[in-house]
């Protein structure tokens, strides 16, 4: 089998390369067999990320250096992906779903007239025909599809993906992408950006998800949860009634309007279990729910229910987790 | 301005959705449909953007004689006309959804368009940005704030943790979510008024689609969940087992 994969990677300035580009190599490496795994990357100085691609999984590296590519630029990255795609001529396009992904896909799938999949957790080659995976209906069924033009581009779901281990004795050939970006490229410009959540790693694309709801009562009890989320090195996410009352940034939610996320580990706190919410974490590896209403329906889908008062049993966790560590 | 905003009559969050016969379509006979959630925002500042800067705001619908009711609900928010382009054909492919609705936008001396940013149900979170860049003008997604003025627009996107701030000329197009605004309800007076306004009804064809739904399954089933204890003392069973047991911290 050998396949020729191209992934379109995030690496923003200042920032290392991002945790859902390495899953999407690793996907890619074990996709494409003898094939080639080819990179994308477009940055306003490429530094150190193209070894780091190469360590992670890519086989050969296509830059689109521009000194407007220190901010994301919808245009000018959509139009490097296009061309590297032209210029590699792959089977299939894969892209971490990322906010700056889940934008670039529609993009990719517009300028290359190809189809595209977002929310992808499984994909399969039967001979060179592609298959891919993804939850429709807030996740109550799982749609396969397949593709009647190549090469099809499949944006990730985060945290659902194994990357390779890092091996900095790997390298890939690198190579210069030329662009030539059009005024409409340009048009839409991003200027800056602002941090909100503080700390804690991203709810979408961290490993493991501490949540609260309306259960948390006010704002201030999040702190709880916050050191719970410290100890675990984990994100901190929310219900839509928590969001509602203004406790948390939107960013934060998860379920059908938020976001949907894969965690190895998701511990709910003062959250009921709505169907709504179930969308957005059912397919969490292990699910932990804490809840005084020994009948809350998130007992029903918790691998480990605790019944119990959140501002008694959180601060235990937090104790029992320092003991041993 | 020439304000346009798409919509999709979607299930209802709370339906209980079964697999139909053929494997790859929903039953769709018992289940209520409602206004995409988040086409919801795309309504209200398609208003809001109306208030400030005047013009007409024009909803559309793809798809077969269900979608007037997502239109209809918008007018009866405010929106002044509806435009249905009707198909028989399944929408399950946003490139030839978008492709479809590009060509009437296209025409039609647009400023701004507003798109929700993503449609419960098949979930692509896709026609907005393909629109935009189909007809070559700036689509900005996951719209957070939005300042518009005659000519140009600046405003946010949410990002992972935080947002990035951005500016462009118009026409543009935006996808919006929750943050934006708070979506009014539609008055009584509303949805009297909406019955009159006008509903163009135009027949399209899709083509092949070229993103195939090859079968649809029911996800695995988790396993029974298990309550391990009461209060404060299971902490460290908890722990331990998460540990020793499930392995995942
Ligand atoms: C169109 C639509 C979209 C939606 N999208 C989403 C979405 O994306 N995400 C989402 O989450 N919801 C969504 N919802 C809302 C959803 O239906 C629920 O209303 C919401 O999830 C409830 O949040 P909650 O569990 O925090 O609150 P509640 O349902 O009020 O539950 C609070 C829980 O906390 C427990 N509790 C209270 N005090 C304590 C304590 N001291 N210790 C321990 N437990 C305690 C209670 O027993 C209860 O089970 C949506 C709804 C609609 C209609
Ligand atoms: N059939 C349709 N008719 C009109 N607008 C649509 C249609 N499908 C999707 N949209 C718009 O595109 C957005 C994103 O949809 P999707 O890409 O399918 O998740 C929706 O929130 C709507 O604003």
């Amino acid at each position: 089998m050998a396949l020729k994969v191209l992934v379109v990677v995030e690496a923003r300035e200042g920032e290392s390369l991002k945790k859902s580009s390495r899953e999407a190599l690793g996907l890619a490496r074990r996709l494409a067999g003898e094939g080639e795994v080819i990179a994308v990357l477009a940055a306003a100085r490429a530094g150190e990320v193209p070894g780091r691609l190469a360590a992670f999984g890519a086989d050969r590296v296509l830059v689109a250096e521009n000194a407007r590519f220190a901010n994301y630029s919808p245009g000018g990255f959509a139009a490097a992906a296009a061309a590297a795609a032209k210029a590699a001529n792959p089977a299939l396009i894969l892209v971490g779903g990322t906010a700056l992904g889940k934008d670039l896909t529609p993009r990719i799938s517009a300028r290359l007239g190809v189809p595209a999949a977002t929310d992808i957790i499984g994909v399969e080659l039967e001979g060179d025909k592609i298959f891919a995976l993804r939850p429709a209906f807030g996740g109550k069924v799982q749609m396969k599809v397949s593709f009647k033009a190549a090469p099809p581009v499949l944006c990730l779901r985060s945290n659902v993906f194994d990357s390779l281990p890092e091996n900095s004795g790997r390298s890939a050939k690198v190579e210069s992408l030329a662009l030539s970006l059009e005024e409409k490229d340009l048009a839409l410009k991003i200027t800056g950006a602002e941090k909100i959540s503080g700390e804690r790693p991203d709810v979408a694309e961290s490993n493991i998800v501490v949540s609260g709801g309306r259960g948390m009562r006010d704002a201030a009890s999040f702190k709880l949860l916050e050191q719970l989320a410290g100890a675990l090195g984990a994100g901190i996410g929310a219900s839509r009634a928590a969001v509602d009352s203004g406790w948390r940034p939107h960013g934060d939610q998860v379920g059908q309007t938020g976001k949907f996320v894969s965690p190895t580990l998701y511990v709910a706190c003062g959250i009921s279990g709505a169907v709504q919410h179930l969308a957005g974490m059912i397919s969490s590896k292990v699910i932990v729910a804490i809840n005084k209403d020994p009948d809350a329906p998130i007992f029903k889908v918790a691998n480990y229910g605790l019944v119990g008062d959140v501002f008694e049993v959180v601060p235990a966790i937090v104790e029992e987790l320092k003991k041993h560590s | 301005m020439n304000i346009y905003v798409c919509v999709k009559q979607v299930p209802d969050t709370e339906a209980r959705i079964q697999i139909a016969e053929d494997g790859k379509s929903i039953e769709t006979g018992e289940i209520n449909f409602i206004l995409n959630p988040f086409d919801e925002f795309a309504v209200e500042e398609a208003l809001r953007t109306q208030e400030k800067l005047g013009g007409e705001v024009t909803v559309v619908s793809l798809g077969n004689e269900n979608a007037a009711a997502a239109i209809r609900t918008a007018m009866a928010m405010g929106a002044d006309k509806g435009l249905l382009l009707r198909t028989a054909e399944p929408a399950d492919d946003p490139l030839l959804v978008a492709r479809a609705l590009a060509r009437e936008i296209g025409g039609s001396g647009v400023d701004v368009v507003f798109f929700g940013k993503q449609a419960v149900g098949n979930e692509h979170g896709q026609v907005g940005i393909l629109v935009a860049e189909l007809l070559g003008i700036p689509g900005i997604s996951e719209v957070s704030g939005l300042e518009l003025s005659a000519e140009s627009a600046k405003g946010k996107r949410e990002i992972e943790g935080g947002s990035e701030f951005f500016e462009c000329p118009l026409p543009a197009m935006f996808t919006t979510q929750k943050g934006l605004n708070e979506p009014r309800y539609p008055s009584l007076k509303g949805r009297m008024a909406a019955k009159k306004k006008p509903l163009e009804e135009k027949a399209v064809t899709l083509g092949e689609s070229q993103l195939v739904v090859e079968k649809l399954n029911y996800p695995p089933q988790r396993e029974r969940g298990r309550v391990i204890g009461q209060g404060a003392a299971a902490a460290g069973e908890l722990v331990r087992l998460l540990r020793e047991e499930a392995k995942v911290i």
